[in-house]
């Protein structure tokens, strides 16, 4: 499925299909939800918790597409709940983007 | 000689000037805001808040511990720091960083240790409660939660790693003694019955939760509430739920269960399931009003902004609110006339009337998320 989108995207990539990158407001709220809602486990300046710290540094060894399925699919076993009934992948995939690259903190 | 006593003078002054106002302690709270490192002094009986002292950390999850005259605040940040906050002075007294990433702490029955609880490097600490001069320390290889005081200067606490729980014997505070328990599949957090002697370790790696009696320790840890969700695939938890804070309402412990929406109830003559009650999400805290007439439950993401209210002799809802956005934490007024609700996103602290639910103030505050009144002072397990 991700394949396919990344397909598409690469045919068509004016497509909305493909904007992985959301709105503006979207961006605020989701930086608000991972501040404050992640950083219930992960802390709010992801320097970890119940949940694993969420620095560049100890992401960057991870790959990227197994970062992505953690938030969107939980981890079975551990803590780490499924966001997919909150997230949509894309959104998921901006979330591990941004925490890759120092997240955004939040406006106010 | 004049210009002694001129010097002598500016020195009584300066010392008038660090005068408290002369008041009790006894209705005083704080509220953490959680995203700027601050927080507020609070006073229960003008509904108001009297100052605010900045300078304290990364509180994204703190809690805090009274000192037994109520004056002192114990805040524990999540960055490690310790805190005491003077509430009359409206000022850090003391200050320490000891740990990586902390995550809560109690304080003695006789009021003269401090203990911390850390996820890194994982164990406790223990501190002097006027100096906050480090006594002893126990590691524990392993996120510590639910730490609770016991009475005997004794504490008890779960590690999420290991599964155990442990009793730390603090009455040489210099010379720790701790026995361990198996419990249980990752416990979360626990608490203390509000006479101080069975120590409940809620599990979330399966569906139970652990019993110790402090009075038999020898015994060990049994469980209770085992499969209590009959193999039914769990909800999923965006928030662990916390277990401090009495649920304990006459003679039964109301607890959340994880992964289903519902409170349990459990008879503490027998330990047995009860009742379960279903409410509007994941529950969080589930906490009883102090006179156990009522209930009161908030929720995890995304149901943050429910509040329901359990009457405990009808054994149901009575009232389902909606005070605000991100209903983070709830605190009782001592005897619980009022209860306050922190809004995290709404930014405001709403005080209600517990018997006709009115709102009876909104008091602004940022990102508020802990409320803690010095009434814990007097309470085991607070
Ligand atoms: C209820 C607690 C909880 C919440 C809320 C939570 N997480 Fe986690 N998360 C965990 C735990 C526990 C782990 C570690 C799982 C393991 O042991 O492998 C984890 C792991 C992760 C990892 C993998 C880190 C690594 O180094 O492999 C990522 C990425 C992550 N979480 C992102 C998020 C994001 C983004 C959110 C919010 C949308 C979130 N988490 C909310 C508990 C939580």
């Amino acid at each position: 499925m991700r394949r396919i989108l990344l397909l598409s995207c690469l045919l068509f990539s004016w497509s909305v299909v493909c904007a992985s990158e959301p709105s503006g407001e979207r961006k605020q709220e989701l930086v608000r939800l991972v501040r404050q809602d992640c950083g219930s486990c992960h802390g709010m300046r992801f320097t970890g918790g119940l949940g694993l710290p969420l620095t560049p540094q100890t992401l960057k060894e991870r790959p990227f597409e197994g970062l992505v399925a953690t938030v969107y699919y939980g981890r079975p076993g551990t803590a780490m709940p499924p966001w997919r009934s909150i997230l949509s992948e894309q959104e998921a995939e901006w979330i591990v983007r941004q925490l890759l690259n120092g997240f955004p903190e939040e406006r106010r | 000689m004049r210009l002694l006593l001129a010097l002598l003078a500016a020195v009584l002054f300066a010392g008038c000037a660090q005068q408290p106002p002369v008041r009790g302690t006894g209705d005083l709270g704080i509220v953490i805001e959680r995203a700027d490192g601050r927080i507020l002094i609070v006073d229960t009986t003008a509904r108001a808040v009297l100052g605010r002292v900045a300078g304290l950390g990364d509180l994204s999850h703190a809690s805090a511990v009274f000192s037994r005259g109520g004056r002192y605040a114990y805040v524990f940040g999540r960055d490690g720091a310790l805190t005491k906050v003077d509430l009359l002075l409206q000022r850090i007294e003391r200050r320490v960083m000891q740990a990586g990433n902390s995550i809560g702490g109690a304080i003695s029955q006789d009021g003269r240790i401090v203990v911390a609880q850390n996820y890194e490097p994982g164990g406790i600490k223990a501190f002097d409660a006027a100096t906050l001069e480090l006594l002893a320390e126990v590691p524990t290889q392993s996120k510590v939660v639910g730490l609770a005081d016991l009475a005997g200067n004794r504490f008890a606490y779960a590690l999420f790693d290991k599964g155990e729980i442990w009793l730390t014997d603090l009455s040489d505070p210099r010379a720790p003694r701790t026995e361990r328990y198996p419990a249980g599949v990752q416990p979360y957090d626990g608490l203390v019955t509000p006479d101080g002697r069975y120590y409940l370790a809620g599990l979330f790696g399966e569906d139970g939760v652990a019993l110790l009696d402090t009075w038999r320790p020898q015994d060990g840890a049994r469980k209770i509430l085992a499969n209590y969700g009959k193999g039914q695939e769990k909800l999923p938890v965006f928030k662990m739920p916390h277990l401090r804070g009495w649920a304990v309402a006459g003679n039964h412990v109301y607890l959340p269960a994880i992964g289903r929406h519902e409170v349990l109830v459990v008879d503490k003559a027998d330990w047995r399931e009860s009742a379960r009650i279903p409410v509007k999400g994941q529950p969080v805290f589930v906490m009883a009003r102090p006179d156990g007439r009522q209930v009161w439950v908030n929720f995890a993401f995304p149901d943050n902004g429910w509040v329901q209210v359990i009457d405990t002799e009808k054994g149901e809802v009575v009232r389902t609110l909606q005070p605000g956005k991100a209903i983070l934490h709830m605190e009782f007024t001592p005897r619980g006339e009022h209860v306050w609700l922190s809004a995290r996103d709404d930014h405001a602290v709403s005080i209600y009337d517990t018997r006709t639910f009115a709102r009876l103030a909104t008091l602004p505050a940022q990102s508020p998320s802990g409320i803690f009144f010095t009434s814990r002072a007097a309470r085991m397990g607070f």
